[in-house]
């Protein structure tokens, strides 16, 4: 089925653009990017319906072998894609997705300087992001891991002129390579015991491993793989780097920090689900860093006032959620609420960069407020999305997130409640944000007096510098792709029933036992949460305030974001660096070991330069030294002779 | 006479023709001379199973035996490969002196393909020592302040070494009556020639001493960063790509054929020094001030890799050591010719000297971007390859080493892209924006074949992998069969690494 044609087209679009962009005009810059990504979805639904995916077809995964990558004694590495049923969620969402978010990125980034290298980098995304889903085995599957990693380095740190976004782009790929680390030993342990790194072959030695003996290496393997599943889908302990990653583009934040990138790690465990299955103390682990993720992030997006960074903060709580459904064995739901989440945070981002295009700008929600009227469409898509983060019925984030509090609760009923209680203060933050930004008076400067640049501080993606001229509705080419993706956000949910689809990879649980209002709840929770930002921050704003001032210790600590940063650059950062400065180059290298050498060289020096006094160059020294030589071999001869004589 | 022989005496020849070339065509000619010699040795990939053996001399009988296989085929297109591109380099950078610049280069050339395919050992010694000659001189007469320093301690860390290798060589030469390598082998393998393990440990050591220091391995490396921060743009690229490789070459070829039991025997404290070298190295890396020294002590890293590969006895480590040479040389050679084409323009070494680079030169600041994350293992490009195959093939033995090692993997990526940072990115300070001009013609021509093999070693291995496998198959098989003989001669010692 030509499945290297998918990927193939953006990376062309890649190096049309790498190569000559800066030579081409805009629209045909527009054109290659977006259209490269255009051709790459069509070709997927050509592959797709050509397998029959969406006829019931597909149930075994089809795969294509190109060419040898790596050959070495017993290991042989093949260039191998593969589509079965969860590669077709993962490419429908990936150029779908990717194709919205590269239309609207046209008319976001038409005043930026870099045009070309933006999207040359989006492209080069798409690429690696198709190598990951579509990969065979798992070093492919790395290949697109290390490669998406490094497009989200390029486009975090793309206003390279600002320090901010160059150390949040280095943030992202070091704290993703300690991540990756984990991986490649994964990949190594994986090879070893298995004596292959084929999906296929690994996965049907798995399937015929008894259960009760789980091996502890298969265990070793599995958290391993979940140490290079916390770094890329931004899980407790290594998710820092996602909110600074919000320095990129607003495109950039939706379509790999929110939308497909982060999500890898769902789909690396998905994918791996034999792995874990067999393994069930890591499945537990999956699923409590999970929930723990969800909830801490959940409380740190209560009390952030920069619009992205609640976004980005949610979307670390989302992602929390899908690892709760793996965790609890629901691996089906995961990839549904990675499907669902991808239209509604995508939305939520590209939405939020509407505000901010509209604000010239602006990301501070204390600066936004009454743009209800001001951008209406912005206002009804976002509000589309945050309802469906709020589970709100019919909207998508409901269904998905359902079927993923059902799993946690048939596994442990507490998981359900923190998963509960993590839905209320979701739906609490997100429309605190939205009723900050739309509700109310507006408290920003636009139109008052003259644009101030100093707003652009730290934080800010730099948009829109040099075009403050009102508050304006985003031009069709932006408010397009958010209407599509509100109307997806809307129905995602019940037209497309992922856990049915994907049924043939992950079996469904029998559904029974479950009490009816476990459904309930959630939603209610969700209902409460609106209407408590309702309250707090439409009809009674002094509420917040004073909250924020009588728990001022935890306020202080949740703005803070408990100080994570601080303790990892305490605790690992500044001693790895201070201390190899110190101890290992001033004083192992350069005193010690060099100084040992150096010593060696002055010793030697120092005895030459005595023995060199023997060698004067007069004949008359020479003579003498004869002379005194002659002695000693003399007096030492009878003095030894002595001794042994008088011995015997 | 048959082509390898062209390919090792065509650089002897070009040596000496330079001497009588006019001064102003003295480059002209070393580019040409360089660029022929490359084309020449292009022809060896088809056949490279050529050897010659003449006699040299009589008593003692020292023979002109050369010959070619997987393991020394690429590095002699390494070498023949970066000659052309030092000479590039050195174009404009060279402005005193020219013509005994570049007739050293070409003689440095020489002596490293006769390094590379000497199967006496004699001749081994010999050409192992004409390669100090024109490097001392490299780095003491263009080289930059400290120079006299760091060509006297350069000689002397290698010299101190190769001594105790002579010693070794004429031991074996009284025991077997031949320096012919492959005779010495076969007198091994067959039992003509028994070495007590107390006489093959310390022979081992003298070979291996030698070639620790040239990798260099963790402790003998303090000579590198002097050598490297003193020496000329193509004195530091030649260093790094061609003659680190001599050493990890030499283990190679003669520390694990000539003597399994004792390799086997210290490979646990070799593996040892090799990851406290990856680690440590990417420590001191990462506070470097000098870009050079940065570069210096990420190849410390980087050839820990190598040395942990070889002493895994895994055909997936072996190949991946050799990849690795081979990677590291193009990497990092690519790497020391950035950081010159920057010294070029703005006469510092010091990263703090720079910042915003990107701005005035973006097509200087893609090129090292992708030098950058070829030298940190990203996929696709050459050295994850390598890599990869070492950490596989380290971890038949244990993954507690390759968890070590793997530290290094995520360390890389922090003292590059925090040099990169530093250089490239934020506002071009008036100085930078200055002095910096993109690439010149002549430069692009020079990095853009290093940028090519980097693509295409890292996604088509099978256009070098397979000689290497072949070479690496046979030298394991040889290890390891007399490995287990022994074995079952004399200690009931486990075997390592099967």
């Amino acid at each position: 089925m030509e499945l290297w044609l998918i990927p193939i087209f953006p990376f062309i679009g890649f190096l049309l653009n790498g190569i000559f962009g800066r030579r081409l005009s805009k629209p045909v810059i527009s054109a290659i990017a977006a259209g490269s990504v255009l051709l790459s979805f069509l070709w997927v639904l050509k592959t797709l319906s050509g397998l029959g995916a969406f006829s019931g077809g597909l149930e075994e995964a089809h795969v294509e072998h190109y060419f040898t990558w790596i050959q070495s004694g017993a290991l042989n590495i093949g260039v191998d894609f593969a589509v079965d049923r969860l590669t077709a969620v993962m490419l429908m969402v990936v150029t779908g997705v990717g194709f919205l978010i590269h239309v609207y990125a046209i008319g976001y980034m038409d005043h930026e300087g870099g045009f070309y290298r933006f999207f040359a980098y989006l492209n080069l995304f798409m690429f690696f992001m198709l190598i990951l889903v579509l990969g065979a085995n798992f070093l492919l599957l790395f290949v697109g891991w290390e490669g998406v990693g490094l497009c989200s380095y390029l486009l975090i740190g793309f206003y390279f002129l600002e320090k901010f976004a160059t150390d949040a782009g280095n943030k992202a790929f070091i704290v993703n390579r300690i991540g990756d680390f984990g991986f490649s030993l994964a990949v190594f342990l994986i090879f070893t015991h298995f004596g292959s790194l084929d999906f296929g072959k690994v996965f049907s030695q798995v399937k015929d491993m008894p259960v009760e003996t789980s091996p502890g290496w298969l265990t070793a393997v599995c958290l391993l793989l979940l140490v290079g599943a916390t770094g890329k889908s931004a899980q407790i302990p290594l998710y820092v780097w996602l909110p600074d990653a919000m320095a990129g583009p607003t495109p950039v934040s939706a379509l790999i920090h929110a939308a497909t990138m982060v999500t890898a790690g769902v789909y690396m465990i998905a994918r791996s689900s034999a792995l874990f299955l067999h393994t069930t103390d890591s499945l537990e682990i999956v699923a409590i860093i999970g929930l723990a993720t969800a909830f801490f992030a959940a409380t740190i997006g209560l009390a952030q006032n920069d619009i992205k960074k609640v976004f980005a903060y949610s979307t670390v709580s989302q992602l929390g959620y899908m690892f709760l459904g793996l965790g609890t064995g629901a691996f089906s739901a995961g990839i549904w609420h990675l499907m669902t989440h991808a239209f509604f945070k995508a939305l939520l981002f590209l939405g939020a960069g509407s505000v901010i295009h509209a604000l010239s700008g602006e990301q501070d929600l204390r600066q936004m407020g009454g743009l209800l009227k001001k951008i209406p469409i912005t206002a009804a898509t976002l509000f589309c999305g945050g309802l469906a983060i709020a589970g709100v019925p019919p909207f998508s984030g409901h269904y998905s997130k359902d079927a993923i509090l059902e799993s946690a609760y048939i596994h442990a009923p507490w998981m359900y409640w923190v998963g509960t209680i993590t839905a209320g203060m979701t739906a609490f933050y997100v429309f605190r944000a939205l009723f900050l930004t739309f509700f109310g008076e507006y408290r920003g400067s636009i139109g008052k007096e003259k644009h101030d640049d100093h707003h652009h501080g730290h934080g800010h993606d730099d948009h829109g510098h040099g075009h403050s001229h009102g508050i304006h509705e985003s031009p069709f080419i932006m408010w397009g792709p958010l209407a599509v993706l509100a109307i997806l956000s809307v129905v995602g949910g019940f037209m497309f029933n992922i856990p049915k689809f994907l049924e043939p990879i992950f079996k469904l649980e029998e559904e029974g036992g479950i009490p009816g209002w476990v459904g309930m709840v959630p939603m209610i929770a969700g209902f409460a949460g609106i209407g408590l930002a309702y309250v707090f921050y439409v009809l009674a704003p002094s509420i917040p305030e004073s909250l924020a001032g009588g728990f001022g210790w935890l306020y202080r600590a949740i703005y803070n974001k408990y100080f994570v940063d601080e303790f990892y650059d305490s605790t690992v950062v500044r001693p790895l660096v201070d201390g190899s400065r110190t101890l290992l180059w001033r004083t192992a290298d350069a005193g010690l070991i060099d100084g040992t050498v150096n010593g060696i060289g002055k010793t030697a020096r120092a005895v030459g330069g005595i023995l060199k006094r023997t060698q004067s160059g007069f004949i008359r020294d020479y003579a003498a030294w004869v002379v005194a030589g002659s002695i000693a071999v003399i007096l030492a001869m009878a003095l030894w002779g002595g001794v042994t004589g008088g011995a015997r | 006479m048959n082509l390898l022989d062209a390919v090792l005496l065509l650089p002897l020849a070009g040596f000496l023709a330079l001497l009588f070339v006019p001064k102003t065509a003295s480059r002209m000619g070393a580019l040409v001379i360089s660029l022929g010699i490359f084309v020449v040795s292009l022809a060896l990939i088809g056949n490279h199973s050529l050897s010659t053996n003449a006699p040299w001399i009589d008593y003692p009988p020292i023979r002109y035996h050369v010959s070619i296989d997987g393991l020394s085929l690429w590095l002699v297109l390494l070498t023949t490969l970066l000659t052309p591109i030092a000479v590039a380099v050195s174009w404009k950078y060279i402005d005193h002196r020219q013509k005994e610049f570049y007739a050293f280069l070409i003689l440095l050339e020489f002596g490293l393909i006769g390094v590379f395919v000497s199967m006496d050992l004699f001749l081994f010694y010999v050409f192992w020592e004409i390669c100090l000659v024109p490097m001392y001189f490299l780095i003491g007469i263009w080289g930059h302040d400290r120079r006299i320093y760091a060509a006297v301690k350069f000689f002397l860390y290698t010299m101190a070494g190769s001594v105790l290798m002579l010693a070794a060589i004429i031991y074996l030469y009284n025991q077997s009556g031949t320096f012919d390598y492959s005779e010495i082998l076969s007198q091994i393998q067959t039992g003509r020639l028994a070495l007590s393990p107390r006489t093959e440990l310390l022979l081992f050591l003298a070979f291996f001493g030698s070639f620790a220091i040239k990798v260099p391995l963790f402790p003998l490396h303090t000579w590198l960063p002097d050598a490297h921060v003193e020496a000329p743009t193509a004195g530091s690229v030649m260093l790094a790509s061609v003659m680190l490789k001599m050493g990890t070459y030499g283990l190679v070829r003669f520390c694990l054929p000539l003597f399994p039991n004792a390799a086997h025997r210290c490979a646990w404290w070799i593996s040892a020094l090799a990851i406290t070298g990856i680690i440590y190295g990417a420590l001191v890396a990462m506070v470097q001030p000098n870009m050079k020294k940065l570069v210096a002590y990420s190849s410390v890293s980087h050839l820990g890799f190598v040395v942990l590969g070889i002493f895994s006895f895994t055909q997936q480590g072996l190949d991946g050591a050799v990849y690795q040479m081979l990677n590291h040389g193009v990497s990092t050679g690519a790497l020391f010719m950035l950081v010159g084409y920057l010294y070029e323009r703005r006469h510092s070494l010091e990263i703090s000297a720079y910042g915003g680079v990107a701005t005035p030169a973006p097509n200087l600041a893609t090129v090292f971007l992708i030098t950058t994350l070829a030298s940190i293992g990203l996929p696709t490009l050459n050295n994850f390859i390598g890599e990869f195959l070492v950490l596989q093939g380290a971890a038949y033995v244990s993954m507690t080493w390759v968890a070590f090692a793997a530290i290094g993997v995520i360390l890389s990526a922090c003292y590059m892209l925090w040099m990169y940072q530093r250089t490239f990115y934020g506002k071009a300070s008036e100085g930078v924006a200055h002095h910096m001009h993109d690439l010149t013609g002549r430069e692009w021509a020079a990095i853009l074949p290093l940028i090519a093999l980097m693509v295409w070693m890292g996604t088509y291995t099978q256009t070098f992998l397979p000689a290497i496998s072949e070479q690496n198959a046979r030298i394991l098989e040889n290890t390891q069969k007399l490995k287990i003989e022994r074995v079952q001669l004399q200690t009931p010692e486990v075997a390592r690494g099967q």
